[in-house]
């Protein structure tokens, strides 16, 4: 792995901003009421955004709390709020201990991965060299930097997501209207 | 800070996991889906410091896909309620064999 040094402000918040990420995420499954659990979502996601821009992302972490935290998780306090779901009492919680068990496992597997994967010498081979990130950045700045590859070498890509949010919004409607008005 | 990335995924997806397994209000368990793929963005941006932005092209992608399938998810809820007057999952077992 490559040495890196990096200066205490940033270690501090970078461990800051992850410790309040869990705490928050823990906050969020334990939380019987589904605004309250919503409200712990978005600390999450905006500790995440933080994470992003500490990790030289700062578009995306403009965008997480542009999309995440600002239109997706309204919507979903919106259809809490249009389905009168916001009383605590109608949520039966925890349907036993194995599900806990089975989530467990699927973490540690995950940490034994992640582990693997910074073990081995295959994945550094095909790292970028030192400082093309930042030359990058000085280059085209933040957005140019997600910009140019989204519009050359995932162009195709692009142009489907376009399709999806196309279906995505005619199902929506679908989906979302009255019985009466669909015969 | 690779390492110390993954890990803080890591353990942002289990917690996920745990709330899709054990919760059963269909809104909380598509809240805990949107944790998980925040977990895995998390994973992307901490990889494209050493791979090149590649990793926040496909950042890009999920967060558009994650709003594609909350707004198709809340609708099929909003279906879901108006038939059955609950988002509990316990009452949804048409399908249980």
């Amino acid at each position: 792995m490559m040495p890196e040094h990096y200066p205490l402000f940033y270690t501090f918040h970078f461990y800051f901003f992850g410790v309040v990420a869990i705490a928050s995420a823990i906050a969020f499954v334990t939380r019987k009421s589904p605004v309250a659990a919503a409200l712990w979502l978005v600390n999450t996601m905006f500790a995440l955004a933080a994470e992003y821009i500490l990790l030289d992302a700062q578009f995306i972490g403009v965008m997480q709390v542009l999309v995440y935290a600002g239109a997706i998780m309204v919507v979903f306090l919106f259809v809490v709020m249009l389905l009168n779901l916001g009383h605590p009492s109608d949520i039966a919680d925890a349907r036993g201990k194995w599900p806990v068990f089975v989530a467990a496992l699927i973490g540690i597997a995950l940490v034994a991965q992640l582990g693997a994967v910074l073990k081995s010498d295959i994945a550094w081979k095909f790292a970028v060299p030192v400082g093309y990130n930042a030359e990058q950045m000085g280059k085209y700045g933040a957005v140019g930097t997600v910009a140019r590859p989204l519009f050359n070498e995932y162009l195709l890509a692009f142009e489907l997501t376009s399709v999806l949010l196309l279906v995505a919004i005619a199902g929506a409607v679908v989906l979302g209207r009255r019985k009466e008005d669909a015969r | 800070m690779l390492a110390e990335s993954l890990a803080l995924s890591a353990v942002l997806f289990t917690i996920g996991v745990i709330g899709v397994l054990t919760r059963r209000n269909a809104i909380i368990i598509f809240m805990c889906v949107e944790l998980m793929l925040n977990a895995v963005n998390l994973t992307f941006v901490a990889f494209s410091r050493y791979y090149g932005a590649a990793g926040q092209v496909f950042v890009v992608f999920v967060m558009t896909v994650a709003a594609a399938e909350a707004a198709v998810g809340l609708a099929i809820i909003i279906a879901i309620f108006r038939h059955r007057q609950s988002v509990n999952l316990q009452n949804i077992n048409l399908l249980k064999g």
